[in-house]
């Protein structure tokens, strides 16, 4: 029988990765991501695992990476800033197709910013985390219970396609306590990792882990064998969760701690007679085109609600593509929203439809 | 007939894409040579780094990882952390190891991480086409320091062993070279000795090499040994900087 364990949002995500075989940890100390690399600090060595505390966030991508290449499940951890250093290690992860999973509790920014919770690293998850063509599997909790899920599905997912993995969540998911309910581990037939590098024993030719080719048809022919992967992802693993949409006039799209508070100001909306629903992408890439396309053919109006001043708005209006109007509300810094102020969002547009 | 001289088994049967007069394939054979007399290919995973040396993947027969400029005594970490019983070796130039990867060389160092660093200083970029290294001499002309490298400009060369030799974690750092027979005798040596500190667990152990550039340096093959000999070993001494075997004690602490 499963039970429910009180636990933060960091310590849930560092539970999970135990549970699902990973015995491997490589970061560096960064608020507001602490608890998780503490938890590891604590729990790995009982469980015959390492966590390691690098010199930097450069070195601890780059520890992943070797780890990844040598063939185990292997977790790293940061916030905003330790994520744009490590950007160089997961273009090269990408690069040498290594799963791995990496954890962004996200705080305020641009620069130092500030360690209150944030969703302003969107842009660089989805688009940029990384010199080259390349994608990451990018996951969006919304609760505790969703922080342990997901990083389960994204250690699966990784070693499935061969490639990053990423946790985007914030300060405020990661600080958080939820009863979680571990329940049993989905248990996948996972590929052989028979390119790793761990010594051939004399019983194959050798493999290489490399992300170098000199030759510019080969490059394109390498990547393009990576984006026909992409293009399978885009058609099967995007996920979200539908709320009241089915008759929605005006339909929210938010994810992360963001899209909790716009359940609280759907219901309010609601009570007035305001017909709003939402879509909570689970997925930021692949992100859930699919269904916001069909919200946007079906409502007269959309609204993205996010802890950044507009970025997964892009991805919203594009798959739109123009059949409603998509309006923005977002507060940055580290400042989260408030149900009210969504609300009067909410009876502002329906006021103008 | 009996077989005097052949290509070492580690040794990939491919030609090397260094230029004429490059110690680099000296090294190679050295490192397949060390690799070979312990018998460990099947076990050894190296570590190709950026510079000349960035396509080594192709030329050792054990598998092999590629790591981004600097990073690889990182991803070393990484491999040897979930393959201890593994053997892992980096090979870099000293722009990689001196420059942008010096965090990762000295902590990799101080933590005392069971792996070989095969190092060639040439003092210079060899692989972007003649540019100051962090290794390169007071004085010398390169195509960033076209009137010689001025110390009050571009600051001062790094002794790499000198530095490392200081650190806990470091079982082996030595310098050798390879412009002589007898010389190349003791690099072998030493780089058969780093790779053996791993069997018994010793911690870091480092083997900086000091090699040529007769492309980039504008001179002769002949006349580059000549330049390693006459300006090189002078700044930078040959010899065993930290070799625990002969401290009191055993292991790196």
């Amino acid at each position: 029988m499963s039970e429910k364990v009180l636990m933060k949002g960091n310590e849930a995500i560092a539970e999970a990765a135990i549970k699902c075989g990973c015995r491997h940890f490589f970061g560096y100390p960064i608020t507001p991501q602490t608890e998780l690399s503490e938890y590891l600090a604590k729990k790995m060595p009982k469980v015959g695992g390492l966590c390691l505390q690098a010199e930097s966030e450069v070195a601890a991508i780059n520890m992943t990476m070797g780890a990844a290449a040598s063939g185990v499940r292997v977790i790293t951890s940061s916030s905003s800033p330790g994520i744009s250093l490590k950007s160089e290690g997961i273009s090269y992860i990408a690069g040498c197709d290594l799963p791995c999973v990496i954890i962004n509790i996200q705080r305020g920014g641009p620069g130092l910013g500030g360690i209150q919770p944030s969703q302003a690293d969107y842009y660089q998850a989805t688009r940029g985390v990384g010199h080259g063509d390349l994608r990451l599997l990018v996951f969006a909790p919304s609760s505790v219970q969703e922080m342990a899920q997901l990083t389960i599905e994204a250690f699966d997912l990784a070693d499935i396609y061969r490639m990053p993995a990423m946790i985007l969540a914030d300060g405020a998911l990661g600080q958080m306590m939820e009863p979680v309910d571990f329940g049993a581990i989905p248990q996948r037939e996972l590929p052989a990792k028979d390119w790793a590098a761990c010594g051939h024993d004399n019983k194959r030719k050798k493999n290489i882990v490399n992300s170098l080719y000199i030759d510019p048809q080969e490059l394109e022919n390498i990547v393009d064998q990576r984006y026909e992967r992409y293009a399978k992802i885009e058609e099967t693993e995007a996920r979200c969760e539908e709320y009241l949409t089915d008759d929605a006039d005006i339909v929210l799209v938010s994810f992360g701690i963001t899209a909790r508070v716009c359940k609280t100001a759907i219901g309010a909306a609601r009570a007035e007679g305001i017909k709003v629903g939402m879509i909570r992408p689970i997925t930021l890439w692949p992100f859930p085109k699919k269904a916001i396309h069909a919200a946007a053919c079906s409502a007269k109006a959309m609204l993205s609600v996010e802890m950044s001043k507009g970025q997964m708005i892009d991805d919203v209006r594009l798959a739109a593509n123009g059949q409603c109007p998509v309006e923005f509300y977002g507060r940055t810094g580290g400042m989260i929203p408030t149900p009210d102020a969504v609300l009067e969002k909410i009876r502002a547009m329906q006021a103008q439809l | 007939m009996k077989t005097v001289f052949e290509r070492p088994a580690a040794l990939s049967n491919v030609p090397l894409h260094y230029c004429p007069g490059c110690t680099h394939g000296i090294i190679h054979r050295l490192v397949a040579e060390a690799i070979d007399e312990l018998g460990i290919a099947g076990k050894t995973i190296g570590v190709a780094s950026v510079g000349c040396s960035v396509f080594s993947y192709n030329y050792f027969e054990c598998d092999m990882v590629q790591a981004a400029h600097g990073r690889a005594p990182a991803v070393a970490t990484g491999i040897k952390r979930t393959h201890p019983d593994n053997f892992v070796f980096t090979y870099q130039g000293d722009g990689d190891l001196a420059a942008i990867g010096t965090a990762e060389t000295v902590h990799s160092a101080t933590r005392g991480e069971n792996i070989t660093i095969i190092f060639v200083n040439n003092a210079i970029y060899g692989m972007t086409g003649g540019q100051m290294a962090p290794t390169t001499l007071p004085g010398q002309v390169t195509t960033t320091s076209p009137y010689g490298r001025d110390r009050s400009i571009q600051g001062n060369p790094i002794r790499v062993c000198e530095m490392l030799s200081t650190l806990d974690g470091v079982a082996l750092a030595a310098r050798v070279s390879v412009d002589s027979p007898k010389n190349v005798m003791q690099a072998k040596k030493m780089i058969l000795k780093a790779f053996k500190n791993q069997e018994d667990k010793k911690g870091l152990s480092i083997v900086e090499v000091l090699s040529t550039c007769p492309t980039n340096w504008g001179l002769s093959p002949e006349k580059a040994l000549d330049w390693v000999r006459s300006d090189m070993m002078p700044y930078y001494p040959l010899g065993v900087y930290k070799d625990i075997d002969a401290l009191e004690g055993g292991a790196a602490k």
